[in-house]
């Protein structure tokens, strides 16, 4: 019994069970799949996370998005910037408790390099109804090349909670056509 | 450990402790560790109906129609309910599971009962530390407290005595199987069980290690001594205590598996080798885990992602696989050795469905596989991860890990503890044939509707979904209030499940009747041959088969690849991003 002592003293040298052992060779391979999937969609997929990522302080990225705010601003929702950036071009995003700032307009079909830092806390950039999911970390830049695939209006929730106010940080990104 | 060491050099102590011999299995149990395993397993259970009740709190506020807490109160409760029940309810009861396998399995005794006295004592004292501080309200950081947000410094201070005290604790338990080996308290090898346990043991080490290598640097920040701490090296070093305390809890809940299969059905492993070897490959891959809270993270290779979050290639997905067959096939050999053999499913049908230790372990089981096991592979895949990390979908997978699996896998245990250690009988036996199965629809249902809710984007640890107080709103599917309701209603539901054990295990334990106690020896004399070898060999290789096993772990598997290439579908409909 699994509560006492095995009746062979060298357990070692006990046969494995025929059943145990397809089954065993069913889980490695399996294993194998999905490990070699991740390399796959690497080389094939369209939904992959960059590897570009850059050590910032709050003030060097603050002051980066600001310099595109004064460069593309387009007009305000309430106060906070709406900018538009040129296609293809570099955008940040920057969050702090507790909103995202500023807002996007962006096009549909066409690149951007977005650029993501924190001014405080952890917080977590999820661009709903998308769903896609990012961690945003004070003191580092994470770039990465986005494509938007559909116009229209777009909330960027706080998923990594970031203080008292985490449920009231939802941002807006605006996706038009070309 | 020194402490150990010492009273080995002097095997003459041994006479000072005293034993009973168990009136039903035999067992000869050391009375230092049966008193340890019973304030351990009281201590977890208290933690467990706190943070069970705070949980309901949590899932009632998330209901949008009742919305029960403000939200300074949701976060406070959301933190110390993790708190509660992740770590302290499941830590002590690991404890006792320890002392359990390592000095009454092996009819040893403990080793340095003092010091795991002390252990207790410090695991109490800073679980009790840290409660205080989240509960005077400055420390609402989530159990997880990522800086640089702070906590107040006994936040920090409460959680490293409290690793400190179960680094001792595991310490003992290592200890004991020292002395037990000495003195030749058992022949062979350690049983199965106790195989089980020290690998818990040892992942243990690693895992407390980690949680104190980083949250003593974390306390000096947090009173100023430490100027900053990176943010990602928190959280790669932290992770590696917080998943890798989940690994504990699986290799610990998979030796109950096994235990339960003996002690209720006399259940013997289709091979000890495979099941051995299924327990050494967590020891050597399950710590890669802390990468599957890095996923979406900046600065980490995706080279790196991809061979953490696969523990290289799989190899301890492939270990819990095995169990998930191992531990069925040899239920099925055991009842068709008692002549269940009618057609594929006689030996579970006939199963003892009505003894819940029996019931709470199956379920347990097939949850942990269905629930838990699959919802975690596909949301560890690197690039899946994209559309669900930080969702509702995390907790609604790790409700079907951690409460589905370990706290099902620990409540079905008590049942056998509560007779075996406490020597009383269950009391409210009616109750309890129905309690595991009320839990369990209560754990699936948060499980399920959590994860459904995250698919749709639904973002944990967040108290208003409507954003009604919210400068900007973002209208999320109706769909995602039903699965939030939902997940109220089977909280409720898992709620009263919860309550009717915490009921059965204080009325038995204080109330129940005694059961008659066998004299008390000193130093009595050790059981030299192997139990239960009576049982015979059935289940050895190639004289039975296990067809029902086959059929479910078939059904198992398909539902996992299905549900893994219906995610990559999901994925590939995703903006395009690289």
């Amino acid at each position: 019994m699994a509560i006492s002592p095995p009746a062979e003293h060298i357990w070692w040298h006990q046969p494995i069970h025929r059943e145990e052992l397809i089954w065993i060779i069913v889980a490695f391979l399996w294993g194998l799949v999905m490990f070699f999937m991740m390399i796959y969609w690497h080389a094939f997929g369209q939904q992959n996370l960059s590897n570009e990522t850059y050590r910032i302080t709050p003030e060097a990225f603050a002051a980066k998005t600001q310099a595109m705010i004064d460069s593309y601003q387009v007009r305000d929702d309430n106060g906070i910037p709406v900018v538009k950036p040129p296609a293809g071009g570099d955008v940040y995003l920057m969050g702090r408790v507790w909103m995202w700032y500023p807002h996007l307009e962006l096009e549909k079909g066409q690149s951007y390099r977005l650029h993501l830092s924190s001014l405080d806390y952890q917080h977590g950039f999820s661009l709903q109804p998308v769903n896609i999911n990012l961690q945003v970390q004070p003191g580092y830049e994470m770039v990465l090349t986005l494509t938007p695939g559909a116009a229209g209006e777009y909330g960027v929730v706080c998923n990594e909670y970031c203080g008292l106010g985490h449920h009231l940080m939802v941002g807006k990104i605006y996706v038009v056509e070309r | 450990m020194a402490v150990t060491s010492d009273t080995i050099a002097v095997p003459v102590s041994s006479k000072a402790a005293r034993f009973r011999v168990c009136a039903t299995t035999g067992l000869r149990i050391d009375l230092s560790a049966q008193t340890l395993i019973k304030w351990n397993a009281v201590a977890g259970i208290v933690f467990l109906a706190i943070g069970g009740l705070l949980g309901l709190s949590v899932a009632l506020t998330r209901w949008p129609a009742v919305h029960l807490l403000p939200a300074e109160w949701f976060y406070l409760a959301l933190t110390a309910h993790g708190l509660d029940v992740l770590l302290l309810w499941i830590i002590f009861f690991e404890i006792a599971v320890l002392y359990f396998a390592g000095a009454v399995l092996l009819g040893s005794r403990l080793a340095a009962p003092r010091v795991a006295w002390a252990a207790f004592a410090l695991m109490l004292i800073g679980g009790l530390t840290t409660n205080v501080a989240v509960l005077q309200g400055g420390s609402s950081v989530m159990f997880t407290s990522y800086v640089p947000m702070p906590a107040a410094p006994h936040f920090y201070l409460g959680l490293v005595l409290f690793a400190v005290g179960a680094l001792i604790a595991v310490g003992v338990f290592f200890g004991t199987l020292v002395i037990a080996r000495e003195e030749r308290t058992y022949q062979g090898s350690i049983p199965l069980v106790t195989f089980g346990a020290l690998t818990a043991g040892i992942i243990a080490v690693f895992t407390l290690a980690s949680g104190a290598i980083i949250l003593i640097p974390t306390f000096l920040w947090s009173v100023g001594i430490v100027n900053a701490i990176d943010p990602l090296m928190y959280k790669l070093i932290w992770w590696g205590m917080g998943h890798s305390s989940q690994q504990i809890n699986v290799s610990a809940h998979v030796a109950i598996w096994y235990a339960i299969a003996a002690i209720v059905l006399g259940a013997k492993p289709l091979s000890e080798k495979v099941s051995r070897m299924a327990f050494l490959l967590y020891i050597l891959f399950l710590q890669l885990a802390s990468a599957h809270h890095l996923l979406v993270e900046p600065a980490l290779s995706s080279e790196w992602k991809i061979f953490n979050t696969s523990y290289a290639m799989y190899l301890a997905v492939l270990g819990s696989m095995i169990h998930g067959m191992t531990v069925p096939g040899s239920i099925e050999a055991a009842q068709r050795a008692k002549g269940l053999n009618r057609g594929l499913f006689e030996w579970l049908r006939k199963a003892p469905w009505g003894n819940p230790a029996f019931a709470g372990m199956f379920l347990s089981l097939v949850m942990f596989g269905f629930l838990g096991g699959i919802s975690g592979v596909v949301m560890g895949t690197e690039q899946i991860n994209l559309i669900m990390h930080n969702t509702l979908y995390v907790p609604g997978h790790f409700h079907g890990t951690v409460v589905a699996g370990t706290t099902l896998a620990f409540m079905a245990i008590t049942y056998l503890l509560i007779p075996l250690i406490f020597q009383r009988e269950v009391r409210f036996p009616r109750m309890a044939r129905w309690q595991p199965y009320i839990f369990a629809i209560g754990v699936s249902g948060i499980s399920l509707f959590m994860m459904g809710a995250g698919t749709l984007g639904v973002p944990r640890r967040h108290w208003d979904i409507t954003f009604a107080d919210a400068a900007f709103k973002f209208d999320f599917p109706d769909t995602a209030y039903l699965m939030l309701g939902l997940n109220g209603i089977f909280a409720l539901c898992a709620a009263l499940g919860g309550l009717m054990y915490v009921i059965i295990a204080v009325a038995s334990v204080f109330f129940g009747k005694r059961i008659e106690e066998a004299p008390v020896r000193a130093g009595a004399k050790p059981t030299t041959a192997p139990m239960g070898a009576a049982v015979g060999t059935y289940g050895s290789a190639g004289t039975l088969h296990v067809p029902g096993t086959i059929v479910l772990v078939g059904i198992f598997f398909t539902a996992f690849v299905l549900y893994y290439f219906v995610n990559w579908k999901y994925l590939a409909e995703v903006w395009a991003l690289r």
